[in-house]
């Protein structure tokens, strides 16, 4: 179950490591193919950026927008007064939103799931067992099967933050991840821990989570990832535009009449842009968190 | 220390899930002030049968299952291609495997926006422009989102290049823990490229792949944020020929206070993702022994 980062063996085999003209002449091919595919990967993105950039009689007018001489930022000076007043809701509240939900989804996720992964696999406890094929089960439950029940059950809730933070804490998957890692972990370190007197809570928060560094990122990555993007449930429960969070906005912004798209597209830089930013810092983590999803689910 | 988790789980998936099977036999709307009055299984026959409502439910079960059916290979086939190409650590790759990534932390609905506006119709969108500039005019005024043809296509493409980056940095893993030997066997008995794809590359990493193709089907089943954002926020998306199952749930719960069928809905959507769950452990379990 614990693989751990799969190094690739390929560098140390038969080639020469000097690189002569042939190998680069050889490599011009796959240097084109993934040029080009990364062109056609990001012309999205450079269209968004560009929206963003161009007047609001550019957007859709084809090429127009990628008219360099006519950019400049008056999109987002707009989109910060379109969005300034409590009807609308704030420019600031949606960022705040978003981030108070992630962030606390994420950091209340780790504690909670780690914990009881970490019951799982270590501590003998009544009901073990059965927790454990209770857990296993919920994880095929995706949360859109429970939506609709969810929106009945918790409607006096509606427009609340709590409602958009407490429901996605306890996590099976989390859970599952948490739990693969730590069986893992072998099982003397803990008796070596317990002989020099730890109790439980000590081998778990001194010992074994610092141990599990990778399983906290993962967890961090694929809870973060999921809950910026959230859309479903707060279409459901939040109508307050003081408590929209980002996705929900920008589908609210796009619907109005008349649509200002040259705003609605800097709005989506701004959306995207803490994202990009945290990817790049943690980017090594993002994709061996991926990957190591698949390994554990 | 399991009973946090444990007591969120329940709250929040447990009691809701029971509660789902419940109300979908159940006539129950939000503030009615009539007790839910017990039906039977009515929401479901209706569903399937009754010719007013079974339709667009069999309609959107039919787009899930054409979305799946071309998502699953096609993004597959295109995660696996990009995990080769970035494979080999030659100069510069890593950007490029970020680049590819990047579109996976672009939440859906903003992607949903930024292509509705690429694909807009007749000769504002940027695919339009393109088109008819290199067919000198001769094409370029499709309709994309609104034309009953093109709409599920054109979900389908900004679906994949959302989300192809996800399984190509899952295969990617898997690719790199075949064993070099492997290959450089392979070369020694002068195996083409092609050769070493089929007979290499493939078998060593089957687990790997048909677990993304199963995930990527549950994928295809929960499909909700874009068709929404597309059909509701100024999108002009043809509604009749994209709507999804959970589309159906959301619309019967939230614009119609039909509880007990939105219900149904989702419990007819959850035993589709378990058998296809019970599917992807079998075929990924068979494989490791």
């Amino acid at each position: 179950m614990t693989q751990t980062q799969a190094q690739t063996p390929t560098r140390v085999a038969t080639k020469p490591r000097k690189i002569s003209r042939r190998t680069l002449a050889s490599r011009v091919p796959h240097y084109v193919a993934l040029l080009v595919t990364g062109v056609l990967f990001l012309a999205p993105v450079a269209y968004m950026i560009a929206a963003s950039l161009a007047p609001a009689s550019d957007t859709l007018a084809g090429f127009a927008v990628f008219d360099v001489t006519q950019w400049g930022f008056h999109n987002y000076s707009g989109v910060a007064s379109s969005l300034s007043t409590d009807s609308t809701g704030h420019l600031w509240r949606f960022f705040a939103v978003s981030f108070t939900v992630t962030v606390a989804v994420v950091g209340l996720g780790l504690i909670v799931n780690s914990m009881a992964a970490y019951a799982l696999s270590r501590l003998t406890w009544r009901g073990r067992g059965q927790a454990l094929f209770v857990i296993l089960l919920l994880l095929i439950v995706p949360f859109e099967a429970v939506a609709v029940p969810m929106f009945y059950l918790y409607n006096d809730a509606r427009n609340t933050l709590w409602i958009q933070i407490v429901p996605f804490i306890g996590n099976a998957l989390s859970i599952f991840i948490f739990y693969s890692f730590f069986n893992g972990i072998p099982r003397s370190i803990d008796e070596a821990a317990r002989m020099d007197g730890a109790n439980p809570w000590g081998i778990f928060w001194r010992i074994i989570a610092p141990m599990s560094k990778p399983a906290y990122a993962s967890v961090a990555i694929l809870t973060f990832l999921t809950q910026w993007g959230s859309f479903l449930w707060p279409v459901l429960m939040i109508s307050d535009p003081n408590l929209r969070p980002l996705p929900l906005q920008i589908s609210v912004f796009a619907g109005q009449l008349p649509p200002a798209w040259g705003q609605v597209m800097a709005f989506g830089v701004l959306l995207v842009l803490p994202v990009i930013v945290v990817f790049l810092i943690f980017q090594r983590w993002f994709i061996e968190g991926v990957a190591s999803s698949a390994v554990k689910g | 220390m399991a009973s946090p988790a444990l007591l969120l789980l329940a709250l929040f998936v447990a009691v809701p899930f029971v509660a789902a099977i419940w109300f979908s036999l159940h006539n129950v709307r939000l503030g009615d002030p009539r007790a839910p009055s017990f039906m039977g299984i009515t929401q479901y026959v209706r569903i399937l049968t009754d010719p007013d409502v079974s339709r667009q439910f069999i309609d959107a079960l039919l787009h899930n299952l054409i979305f799946a059916a071309v998502v699953v290979p096609v993004q597959t086939a295109l995660a696996l291609s990009l995990a080769l190409l970035v494979k080999k650590s030659i100069p510069g790759v890593g950007i490029f495997r970020s680049l590819y990534f990047l579109p996976v932390v672009f939440p859906i609905a903003l992607v949903a926006i930024i292509w509705r506006l690429i694909l807009a119709r007749g000769d504002q969108g940027l695919l339009n422009s393109a088109l008819s500039f290199f067919s000198g005019g001769a094409f370029g005024s499709q309709d994309w989102l609104g034309s009953e043809l093109t709409a599920l296509a054109s979900v389908i493409v900004l679906s994949i290049w959302q989300g192809c980056g996800f399984q190509m940095v899952i295969l990617l893993a898997a690719l790199q823990q075949v064993p070099a030997e492997l290959y450089e066997a392979a070369e020694l008995d002068r195996a083409s490229a092609w050769q070493r794809f089929v007979h290499v590359t493939v078998p060593g990493i089957k687990p790997t792949l048909v677990f993304v193709a199963l995930y990527t089907m549950i994928l295809s089943l929960r499909v909700f944020d874009q068709i929404y954002v597309l059909a509701k926020s100024g999108g002009g998306l043809n509604e009749g020929a994209t709507r999804t199952v959970m589309y159906e749930a959301v619309t019967a719960a939230f614009d119609e206070n039909n509880i007990g069928r939105a219900s149904a809905i989702s419990v007819v959507f959850f035993v589709i993702v378990v058998i296809l769950s019970v599917i992807q452990r079998r075929a990924t379990s068979e494989k490791e022994s």
